[in-house]
């Protein structure tokens, strides 16, 4: 199958794209799918760090057997745009779990984007996401969530939270829910906020200076995507590249 | 140590600054525990809040000399690494970080900024021990989240706990006796005798009640009325106020 044409804004998955970046990408890339299967009962964790000084795209189809999981944890910190999506089709009491952080300044794009199928009953999903802003950079998730009509006990759960450092900067979350069966559990929740003054000072007061304090404050914010890793050096890991992420950001 | 010279300050910003100190000199020397007593809206909280140099208090006249150096020309984590601790009235939570990474961090920026060597993981958690026991304070909530579920009484504790750590030269504690009960209120004025009870130190006690000056035994008295130290006494002072009431004592 090849993709003949770039993706337009019009396309719900690209509505808030970089299509420059997107056009350096070309037709060519957007036909890379990694494609991964997990055997009933298996389990795979990914961890990834993403984002350089070129465009980046990384495209996931993931297949669960029953009772089967995959868990990925990325830090997206693109100096350019970098979209990371996950295509996720999960059977009979399958587990997809999502940590995301999305962080810097500049101008750039930085995005996940997930569609999660229930194709079966009593499957469980759960996607945290993270975005972290400065300058004019923007971060979004567009997250989809199908679950089929038979797919009975579903649970599926999306979490985003943006923390824009300045004015200019800015977050995006689209939830996208198709519901068909009755007996389902939701739950999303979306917002966007800046950093609080109120413990900002009194980190100062206690002797951190604005960077360390800053520090601190986002590195709590984006610590629950990563709750869920039990790795602790991977969880540290990625942490550790998204604050780096912050030096030099506006206090 | 602490000169407090004609101060008038500004709160709450855009076109209509509200003034609230309106030339309050107070002389606090080394050796010395003093404390402020005065009405609801008098302007307490504000001279700690200016002290502490809280975004959104306005110094529009005034000085304060703090070991001889100009106080009001510093930043809030310079203050504090220049000898000041600011007692919250209302200590705030944040989410995320640790009591115990939080104080560490706090200390060795402290003790960066002064040109001493950090404190190791080791050495800071015996020191954090002790100091927690000095309050009767379980180890184990400083490894919680900063005052994140800690009840109000709690929170005051904490507030002294962190005091201990930290070992500051002058300590501004603003109703640091609200919300203790009577064996916690123990404890604390205790615990402020103890870490701060020294020739070379002094504290800003603010406080609306006698029960604490039983336990701290203050060396002056002020009331604080209308952004103005409006009277100066010994011990005696508290006495009467409690017996009188602000109406008759000032009259
Ligand atoms: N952000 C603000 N905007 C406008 N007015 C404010 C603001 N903050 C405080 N004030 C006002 O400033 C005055 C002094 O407040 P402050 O908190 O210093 O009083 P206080 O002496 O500490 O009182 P209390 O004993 O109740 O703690 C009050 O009238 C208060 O309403
Ligand atoms: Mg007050």
């Amino acid at each position: 199958m090849t993709t003949a044409t770039l993706p337009t804004r019009r396309d719900e998955a690209w509505r808030y794209a970089d299509m420059d970046g997107v056009a350096r990408l070309g037709v060519a890339a957007l036909d890379q799918w990694q494609l991964i299967d997990v055997a009933a009962g298996d389990s795979v964790t990914r961890c990834m760090v993403v984002g350089s000084d070129a465009p980046e795209l990384h495209r996931f189809r993931v297949t669960l057997g029953e009772g089967a999981r995959a868990a990925f944890f990325v830090t997206n910190r693109g100096a350019n745009y970098t979209r990371v999506e996950i295509e996720v089709r999960l059977a009979k009491g399958a587990h997809f779990e999502f940590g995301g952080v999305t962080i810097g300044g500049g101008s750039a794009t930085r995005e996940f984007v997930t569609q999660v199928v229930h194709a079966e009953p009593e499957a469980t999903s759960n996607q945290t996401i993270r975005a972290v802003h400065w300058n004019t950079g923007i971060g979004n998730f567009l997250g989809e969530i199908k679950v089929a009509r038979h797919a009975q006990k579903t649970d599926a759960a999306q979490d985003f939270k943006g923390l824009l450092l300045e004015a200019g900067a800015s977050a995006n979350a689209v939830p996208q829910l198709e519901i068909f069966a009755d007996d389902v559990k939701c739950a999303h929740g979306a917002t966007v906020g800046a950093l609080d003054e109120g413990a900002r000072f009194y980190m100062m007061a206690r002797g951190l200076d604005p960077a360390a304090a800053q520090r601190l404050l986002v590195q709590a914010f984006i610590g629950d995507a990563f709750v869920s890793l039990d790795d602790e050096a991977e969880r540290e890991a990625l942490l550790d590249t998204a604050l780096s992420a912050l030096e030099g950001a506006q206090l | 140590m602490l000169t407090i010279t004609d101060l008038h300050a500004t709160v709450g910003g855009g076109d209509n600054p509200k003034p609230i100190l309106k030339g309050l000199t107070l002389h606090v020397p080394a050796g010395e525990i003093h404390a402020i007593m005065g009405p609801n809206g008098a302007g307490k909280s504000t001279l700690s809040n200016v002290l502490g140099g809280k975004p959104g208090y306005e110094v529009t006249g005034g000085s304060v000399e703090f070991r001889g150096q100009d106080l009001l020309a510093l930043d809030p984590h310079e203050r504090a690494a220049a000898g000041l601790f600011l007692g919250f009235q209302y200590p705030v939570e944040i989410p995320g970080v640790s009591n115990v990474q939080f104080l560490r961090e706090a200390l060795n920026s402290q003790r960066k900024a002064r040109g001493e060597e950090p404190l190791s993981g080791g050495e800071f958690l015996k020191l954090a021990k002790e100091k927690a026991a000095l309050l009767k304070m379980d180890m184990d909530m400083l490894k919680r989240q900063v005052n994140v579920g800690f009840s109000g009484g709690e929170k005051k504790r904490a507030e002294m706990v962190q005091m201990g750590i930290l070992d500051p030269a002058f300590a501004v504690l603003d109703e640091t006796d609200s919300g203790l009960d009577i064996d916690a209120l123990r404890i604390v004025g205790a615990g402020i005798n103890s870490i701060m009870r020294a020739p070379d130190k002094a504290v800003l006690l603010i406080t609306h009640y006698q029960r604490l000056l039983d336990v701290v035994k203050p060396d002056k008295v002020s009331i604080l009325a209308d952004g103005r130290i409006v009277e100066t006494g010994g011990p005696e002072l508290a006495l009467r106020l409690e017996a009188e009431g602000y109406d008759s004592v000032m009259a």
